[in-house]
């Protein structure tokens, strides 16, 4: 049924090399787990990452990021024991960098909600190969963004002032701020996003103690695992966690971005005074984050041999939502100007047109190329299907992203109402440095997630496999044939939801 | 599987003195273990459940599991964050009272172009983020409490056997505090759901 069916992998190609299964046989779907017909398959197809030797590459990456958080390290501390002078910041620019890199990593984190939450509500059933990792990054992307409002209110060992916390000067926030609605929306974002992705990885950390050779690694496998043994008992109540857990972050995720762009729609400066804010910046989030998944999956199920489990089918997929949040993002840069114009207010058209031709027009113009007209590539199969292609793209995207926070938060704070107040904002070493050493943060945690727990959700993959239905094929599963003796049987997957349905009436006693 | 170590099978406990924890047998397909779950729930067993390596669709209901009232514990949760998240910003920015003039009920009201101090929309993100946040913690906190987790030992994770629980079988397992366990019929019967493999867990 996949229109080339590799035949005979031998088990050391297995998951090298890709197969495509981006077409729909007429009658069925696609299969999502490739060239696997047995569940213990894909049990160690998934778990022989965290159990033998990384690849060199991962070698070299983990150095690499490792000594971009030393810098990070560097640059934190020097600012700390100095103060915020030490960034190009300025009077009218006083964000600039910081809160830059704290929208565009919250920004990232939303594509593993979305994927994790909102896709499992609309039962997309591909979501099961690419949700772990994406959540994975989702996690870590919020703890760069975190990092950054940390740092930038000057005395940082008076952070927690932002959170009501009784003290005896009798202070309390001001919760009309939405500086304040932020602090509660990211710091909630985090907890139940941390929350989500352990509570979905327990049945995969079982299954690495249950493997686990070494008497650590069994420890540590099964703390984590704090007892988990399949009962369907408990599969019954962690289903309906799980379909709760999915409701409730669908409205978090689409809340937090919201809120981050109020920091900026609440108040009133010219660009920033905006009502498309909150869902061109949710629309931005999920374009970002995509395209961060993209750029993480594509070289980890090449180093990791996981092509037969995040398929191009998955990636076809994701480039799908990366067209569809390219064309909101889009059609929201053209509706800012339509509105600027059209409200009439001077400054508000001041605002827009310097974007594009002040000083900043550099700026504008390498958002405008990578946002709106490299995703534009994937109305082409051909350029969907195509890895480097894609790895290219999904950079560019992240680039694109990246300045239109710089584009949006700069640009309007440097010529704001009064010319005579006007300045350019220049980065500093520093400001460069803290920038760089968050990408070293992120992916030393997201190298250690690779190495150590489970990639894939595997339970979740298996649940979605043809042969996980207890009602059709279920026979197939114990043939005794060493390898890969079913490759390209026809068995339509599909037949069954990843995890619970969520309208089905399991009630009944 | 040549992925796996050979399960071994546990030495038979010399010291017979305790009583098993129960009878667990292994089936290989998601069909086999539905079929056989629908039969030990006819056959009225009570102490007894399934263990499989990802849910299988319409296995709680064959078992005749009843469905669980987390929604509703979650739902007050969330009511209760929305109330925390009003009365703190009420409090916090509002509140100005004594009770009896002995204590005083004071937080920071602020004054701002001479908005209202009880400014209910300007709350709402973070009453609503206080709901979820609760809401959210709950469904996990109340799932793992419910499901008797975390655990850091149990019988059935002694097994060797057991291990594959998590991999590629499916387990049936009657526990021997049943009130119609009795070994040598329960074997018999779980023998006859066509299992591959049967045997006694111990307690330890």
């Amino acid at each position: 049924m996949p229109s080339k069916p590799s035949m005979h992998l031998s088990s050391a190609t297995k998951g090298f090399v890709d197969t495509d299964n981006t077409e729909q046989p007429i009658g069925g779907r696609a299969p999502l787990v490739l060239n696997m017909h047995r569940f213990g398959e894909v049990t160690h197809q998934v778990c022989r990452v965290a159990e033998s030797k990384p690849p060199l590459a991962w070698y070299v990456a983990f150095v690499i990021c490792l000594g971009m958080l030393g810098f990070l390290g560097i640059c934190v501390n020097y600012l700390i024991f100095t103060g915020v002078g030490v960034w190009g910041l300025n009077n009218p620019v006083m964000w600039a960098y910081d809160i830059t890199n704290f929208v565009f990593w919250v920004g990232i984190g939303h594509a593993g909600t979305l994927i994790s939450a909102i896709l499992f509500l609309f039962r997309q059933k591909w979501r099961t190969g690419i949700n772990r990792f994406a959540e994975a990054m989702t996690i870590f992307a919020v703890i760069c963004a975190g990092l950054f409002p940390g740092i930038h209110v000057g005395r940082v060992w008076l952070a927690y002032w932002l959170f009501p916390l009784p003290n005896s000067m009798e202070m309390w926030p001001q919760f009309r701020s939405p500086l304040l609605w932020d602090v509660f929306a990211v710091s909630t974002y985090f907890t139940v996003s941390l929350v989500f992705w352990y509570i979905g990885m327990v049945p995969d950390l079982a299954t690495l103690r249950d493997r686990a050779k070494g008497k650590f690694q069994q420890f540590a496998y099964g703390l984590a695992a704090i007892g988990w043994r399949g009962s369907m008992r408990h599969w019954h109540r962690y289903e309906v966690a799980y379909l709760l857990l999915a409701a409730l972050a669908t409205p978090l995720v689409l809340s937090v971005h919201s809120v981050v762009s109020f920091d900026f729609a609440v108040s009133q400066v010219p660009g920033w005074h905006t009502t498309i804010f909150p869902p061109y910046f949710v629309a931005g989030a999920i374009f970002s984050g995509f395209a961060m998944v993209v750029s993480l999956a594509v070289p980890a199920r090449e180093l990791f041999g996981l092509k037969d489990l995040i398929t191009l089918r998955h990636l076809d997929n994701m480039n799908k939502i990366i067209l569809l949040t390219g064309c909101m993002v889009g059609y929201a840069y053209s509706m800012e100007f339509f509105i600027a114009w059209y409200s009439g207010a001077m400054y508000e058209k001041f605002a827009f047109v310097n974007r594009a031709f002040g000083q900043y027009w550099w700026a504008y113009w390498i958002m405008v190329s990578c946002n709106v007209i490299t995703p534009q590539l994937f109305w082409f199969k051909k350029v969907r299907t195509s890895i480097p292609l894609m790895f290219i793209l999904s950079i560019f995207v992240n680039v694109g992203m990246w300045f239109e926070r710089f584009v949006i938060i700069v640009t309007s704070l440097a010529n704001d109402f009064l010319p005579s107040s006007w300045d350019q904002f220049v980065p500093t070493w520093v400001d460069i440095g803290t920038m760089v050493g968050a990408f070293g943060l992120f992916g030393v945690l997201f190298l250690l997630f690779c190495r150590y727990l489970p990639m894939i959700a595997i339970a979740e993959v298996k649940a979605v496999m043809p042969e996980a239905d207890p009602h059709a094929h279920g026979a197939h599963a114990h043939h005794g044939g060493p390898h890969d003796s079913h490759a390209g049987h026809g068995v339509p997957s599909g037949a069954m939801p990843a995890l619970r349905d969520p309208r089905s009436s399991e009630g009944q006693p | 599987m040549s992925t796996l170590t050979a399960p071994k099978v546990d030495a038979p406990s010399t010291t017979a003195t305790t009583a098993p924890f129960g009878l667990m047998a292994e089936f290989r397909t998601p069909a086999e273990i539905m079929d056989a779950a629908k039969r030990v729930h006819a056959a009225g067993y009570r102490y007894w459940d399934c263990h499989v390596p990802f849910p299988v669709h319409g296995l709680d209901k064959a078992m005749g599991v009843r469905r669980t009232i987390l929604p509703v514990l979650v739902f007050g949760a969330g009511a209760t964050g929305a109330l925390v998240g009003f009365c703190l910003q009420a409090f916090a920015n509002a509140a100005s009272f004594s009770i009896w003039a002995l204590v005083w009920v004071t937080g920071y009201p602020f004054l701002i172009s001479g908005k209202p101090l009880m400014s209910v929309p300007a709350w709402i993100p973070v009453i609503f983020e206080l709901t979820i946040l609760l809401s959210a913690l709950s469904t996990v906190g109340l799932m793992l409490l419910m499901n008797n987790l975390p655990r850091l030992s149990h019988p059935l994770l002694a097994n060797n056997r057991f291990r594959r629980a998590s991999d590629d079988r499916f387990f049936v397992v009657i526990e021997a505090r049943d009130p119609k366990f009795l070994r040598s019929k329960t074997e018999a019967f779980l023998k006859s759901l066509g299992a591959s493999h049967v045997e006694v867990v111990e307690d330890r």
